[in-house]
């Protein structure tokens, strides 16, 4: 999908700060020098293509509830197999194939610490596969969104 | 220890009118996890589908923002879709007295995305910090690493780098709601 300069600017100016009024995007559209309705079909259609996943809020996880970074090491040929399992599990929000002999990587979320060793145990115990389990010690990062590099692009 | 009250950070109040109901704010977290309405008035949207008023969804959403249960609000982009499709994770394994100062050097360098450190789970796994970059071509992310560790002289601690090959998986956390 090709985006054009406003779909550009509504993305550098609406990681973060979107305004909390009774119509944001009435007043985003002022930003922008378009009409209400073409800041909704745009973020619509940006949506459709999967440029865009939600307009929304980013929740802080250490205190919307619990989660937790973990990774299995699965035998290559199974690693499409291992990973559908992985996705089956309940708050299973991120999942990755990386480069490493712990190749699949994944975050799971659940209400409340207990609630996710929960799920955590009964995943590893049915994928008979030993789970590295990494929680957040300390972040040094605030997420803002970061900014694209439009340039960069391909 | 009142766990519905722990999902909700403190319960907001309208001023003047009292607390909002726990019950409604439960759905508008639920809500709110998938995302904003596309709707002229979105919160008003949001408070019919949770029993609130406007103000009490603006209020709750203002108020989460300040204690920063919400860390930001707005679009949440899929970088895959836009072309950044080298997606590194770099590990590190930092001695404990060194991980806070060089946790926080490496999360200043403007393309590093996310920067946490983790226990290490020895002997299979020795790293300690953690962090992301989202690049557009591998060989740009592998100059960025090597500009990296000679920024911040992390020359004498092992690290891995881990691209990521496929995702199985990328969405939002859901914490209070369901799949």
């Amino acid at each position: 999908m090709r985006l054009d300069s406003t779909d550009k600017q509504l993305i550098n100016l609406y990681q973060r700060d979107l305004p909390v009024c009774e119509r944001p995007y009435l007043e985003m559209s002022r930003q922008l020098g378009i009409s209400e309705g073409e800041v909704i079909d745009r973020l619509q259609a940006l949506q459709s293509d999967q440029v865009v996943s939600r307009v929304g809020p980013v929740f802080e996880h250490r205190r919307a509830g619990a989660s937790m970074l973990a990774a299995v090491a699965a035998p290559e040929e199974q690693m499409d197999l291992v990973a559908a399992r992985i996705n089956r599990a309940p708050g299973v929000n991120h999942n990755y194939a990386r480069e490493h002999t712990y190749n699949l990587w994944f975050v799971m979320t659940a209400p409340d610490e207990d609630t996710l060793d929960e799920r955590l145990d009964e995943l590893e115990h049915q994928l008979r596969l030993p789970m590295l389990r990494l929680p957040m010690v300390e972040g040094y990062h605030i997420d803002l969104g970061f900014d694209i590099d439009w340039e960069a692009l391909p | 220890m009142n766990t519905s009250i722990d999902y909700l950070g403190v319960v907001p109040e309208v001023a003047g009118q009292g607390p909002i109901s726990a019950w409604g704010l439960l759905r508008l977290r639920q809500r709110l996890e998938h995302g904003l309405p596309l709707t002229a008035r979105p919160w008003q949207t949001l408070a019919e589908q949770t029993g609130l008023t406007e103000q009490e969804v603006m209020t709750a959403v203002d108020q989460w923002q300040d204690q920063g249960l919400i860390k930001r609000l707005g679009l949440v982009v899929k970088h895959r879709t836009l072309g950044y499709t080298a997606n590194a994770m770099v590990v590190w394994n930092v001695p404990d007295r060194w991980v806070t100062s060089v946790g926080e050097a490496i999360a200043g360098a403007p393309f590093v995305t996310l920067c946490y450190q983790r226990p290490r789970r020895l002997p299979d796994w020795p790293y300690n910090l953690f962090c992301m970059i989202h690049g557009v071509d591998r060989n740009r992310v592998l100059s960025q690493i090597d500009s990296l560790i000679a920024d911040k002289h992390l020359q004498d601690f092992p690290h891995a780098v881990l691209f990521s090959t496929k995702a199985y998986r990328q969405r939002g956390g859901r914490y209070v709601s369901h799949d």
